[in-house]
């Protein structure tokens, strides 16, 4: 006779890995993947637009022309070249910056994982946006750190509400680690922190003495004119600034930064080191190439009048489409429209419904540290065409409407439920859904 | 009473040698089991090539009956789960496309797949099966929810398993304490089919039975018994190596081990499978074995039954599949 866990090293694991558990949310992912289903889930940038004819050529001059150094390791900050051009690149948003204040990381999730590395010690606290990108969310529950939302409204983060929480941590004698904010184009929630309650944000952080971190992979991808001045063009000290090529050129080369004044970017360096050595090489050059040799500013310019009409097309089907009850961000830049549904509806709960009538959208307790989000859940318009983001709305709203029709049934007003599911890191998809 | 199999029973000259077939595994399709059918297909997949068969996987996409027709495979082994699998649909194609497979005819997997018409066939057989209620969302909207449900407490009393009539992986089941729980439950259940079936929470050794008929009529693998940590065994609980504890065979006196096993092979000649089957069931403290279910395609991942019961038998997972791959190819 044999007992068996199926698992050997169960005695062995880190404590954090305590939730990471097979999730039934995640499964029905698995079925987004397939053609039939109209994916509003994942956020894929849309490569198809990519000048792939020009990319491959200058990829395969770096390997005949500067092999030997591109195939190399290289600096644990990253090539000295590119971190020139990234300069140029936060130059953009109003950002003055040297070289050496900036590491090259592994996507801008890497240089999330260092700074987590850095500044957080288990059970500290860090502040978020409520919802908040999962990618961070999962980084900061791998540091053990626990997470404190702040609510937004249509202008982002509300000053008042991020003072509010200050005094409370103050007076439970509690200090938050650092802010962490998407202000541009916010993942998942596709508002923006207004001009106007920017300084306000960073004059709390001033007095409060709390550090910001800035992850803004979007801003060049604004819809109506200039591009918004980053948080970190406001304030040099007090903000740590996460940028990415993964929006503006291509996901898949993993090429991201992070800013950091001196003090910080030099443990920076030491913690990116320990994890991956160096950036890849191939990739930092073949990025500053492009942005040396290529349109690349043309090139955000098709992207943003291409997620502008896709944008549209997911606001006009919705305005036309979707029940009474339901209401949504309308976001002026970058990927997503955040939904939240009619009184009593759960969209997890409602999941399994919505793949069957092949749409799929991302639940939005996948975006909350607390369970929050029930009656939430994200939109992306960024990489299914216009007439398919249609169809997709079409069949969500047919969802909806049949667990309206559930909740009328079994959920009157004078009765009373709790939906049991538990939220886990595990109810996002896989960055590869489409 | 049937008598577990093992291996020695199995018999030498039941387990094939690696030959000429060419087979093809079927995995993936667009049921919620997709994640679960990928990684059984691919797990069967290994196992057949590991005994020399030259084996194919394929999703069950638009592509499939065309490549179905080109490749003219000697026998199909269905790993798909869930509607796409376990309905019947796609083994009645199978069956126009005269492509021999592994598994359950069309017809057998209508009343199986089912969970209320297997309970009723095996019931008629004089089988124990729990209790039960199954009825769509349309009946609770015309009579009013509130009195159908109170009606349902009153008679089944609680605490109660509320799951779709119809879909495996414990998906959209759950365990309800009482009765105030039983709405938020129902509505959670209908997300995944249009009707719900709700039975008596039965107490006891939660065991699954595996079937195989090698070509001596169906006999039953020694019993898994499942003891999730949780106390649960939802889908975390499934596919989550480390999260339940898998005794086999299971912690049975001899004799209600028999039971066991019997039953599985009943519930298996009972609704005319054929091949495989898996029975889940519970065995109560006075040692009634009580039916819940049975499964036509049982899974096949790292952490699923059927090889555990294999293993435990003394069999090669992949020599199994082969054999039954054998029978299957000789029924063209």
């Amino acid at each position: 006779m044999s007992a068996n866990t199926l698992d050997p090293y169960a005695d062995r694991y880190a404590q954090r890995t305590g939730g990471m558990t097979a999730s039934e949310i995640r499964a029905l992912f698995a079925v987004a993947n397939r053609p039939e289903v109209i994916s509003l889930a994942g956020g894929m940038p849309y490569t198809t637009a990519l000048p792939l004819d020009a990319v491959g050529a200058l990829m395969g001059q770096l390997v005949a022309h500067n092999g030997t150094a591109a195939l190399q390791y290289g600096s644990g900050q990253g090539d000295p070249r590119l971190r020139e051009r990234i300069c140029e690149v936060m130059a953009l948003e109003k950002i003055t910056s040297s070289p050496d204040d900036v590491v090259v990381t592994v996507g801008s999730q890497q240089a999330l994982d260092i700074v987590s590395r850095v500044f957080l010690d288990p059970g500290d606290v860090v502040l978020a946006e409520g919802p908040s990108y999962v990618g961070a969310l999962g980084t900061f529950a791998a540091a053990q750190a626990e997470v404190v939302h702040l609510p937004m409204d249509s202008d982002g983060l509300v000053p008042a509400v991020l003072e509010e929480t200050l005094q409370r941590l103050g007076r439970a004698g509690r200090r938050a680690k650092f802010l962490y904010t998407v202000p541009t184009f916010h993942n998942p929630a596709g508002v923006t922190l207004s001009l106007a309650r920017r300084p306000e944000v960073l004059a709390l952080a001033e007095r409060h003495d709390l550090l910001v971190l800035e992850d803004n992979p979007y801003g060049l991808l604004g819809f109506d004119g200039e591009p918004l001045p980053a948080l970190r063009s406001l304030s040099e000290s007090r903000v740590i600034y996460l940028g990415s090529f993964s929006k503006t050129f291509a996901p898949g080369l993993r090429v991201g930064w992070v800013l950091a004044p001196h003090a910080v970017r030099e443990k920076l360096v030491l913690v990116s080191e320990s994890q991956v050595l160096c950036p890849p090489t191939f990739n930092q050059l073949a990025v500053a190439e492009y942005l040396e040799t290529q349109p690349w500013l043309e090139q955000v310019k098709v992207f943003r009048e291409l997620y502008r009409e896709r944008r549209d097309a997911m606001l006009e089907a919705l305005s036309s489409l979707m029940p009474t009850g339901c209401t949504w961000t309308h976001p002026h830049g970058g990927f997503y429209v955040w939904l939240t549904l009619p009184e009593g509806v759960d969209g997890k709960v409602m999941q399994p419904r919505a793949i069957h009538a092949r749409v799929a959208y991302v639940p939005g307790t996948g975006f909350y540290a607390d369970n929050n989000g029930r009656r939430e859940m994200r939109l992306s318009y960024c990489y299914p065409e216009p007439d398919r983001i249609r169809e997709g709305i079409r069949r969500l709203a047919g969802v909806v409407e049949e667990e309206l029709d559930l909740q009328k049934t079994f959920l009157p007003r004078d009765r009373t439920g709790t939906i049991r599911r538990t939220a886990t890191s595990a109810d996002a998809p896989a960055p590869d859904l489409t | 009473m049937s008598a577990a199999l093992t291996g020695p029973a199995l018999g030498a000259d039941l387990v094939p040698q690696p030959s000429e077939l060419t087979v093809v595994v079927l995995a993936g399709g667009l049921d919620f089991e997709r994640e679960v059918s990928l990684r059984s297909g691919r797990r069967v997949t290994d196992a057949l090539r590991a005994a020399g068969v030259t084996t194919r996987l394929l999703d069950a996409d638009a592509d499939l009956l065309g490549r179905l027709t080109d490749e003219q495979p000697d026998a199909v082994f269905v790993a798909l789960h869930g509607e796409a699998g376990e309905d019947g649909a796609l083994r009645t194609v199978l069956e126009l496309l005269d492509v021999p497979y592994v598994g359950a005819t069309a017809t057998a997997c209508r009343v199986a797949w089912d969970k209320p018409n297997a309970k009723s066939a095996v019931r008629a057989a004089g089988l124990l099966t729990p209790d039960w209620v199954a009825l769509p969302h349309s009946t609770f909207r015309e009579l009013g929810a509130v009195a159908v449900l109170d009606r349902i407490v009153a008679r089944l009393g609680a605490p109660l398993m509320v799951k779709p009539a119809q879909g495996g992986s414990a998906l959209g089941a759950q365990q309800i304490q009482d009765a105030d729980e039983l709405p938020a439950a129902m509505v959670s259940c209908f997300s995944y089919g249009e009707t719900v079936l709700i039975e008596p929470f039965v107490a006891g050794v939660e065991v699954a039975v595996t079937v195989v008929d090698l070509g001596s009529g169906p006999q039953a693998l020694p019993a898994v018994e499942i003891v999730p940590f949780s106390g649960v065994f939802d889908y975390a609980s499934r596919y989550t190596a480390g999260t339940t504890t898998y005794h086999t065979p299971a912690r049975l006196a001899p004799d209600v081990s028999a039971a066991v096993a019997d039953v599985a092979v009943r519930a298996h000649t009972v609704l005319g499978l054929r091949d495989l089957s898996r029975t889940d069931a519970i065995v109560t403290p006075d040692g009634a074995v009580q039916f819940l279910e049975v499964n036509v395609a049982p899974g096949m991942t790292e952490t699923s039954l059927l090889p555990m019961a294999t293993e435990a038998a003394g069999l090669d997972l992949g020599e199994v599949c082969l054999a039954m791959l054998c029978q299957a190819a000789a029924r063209r």
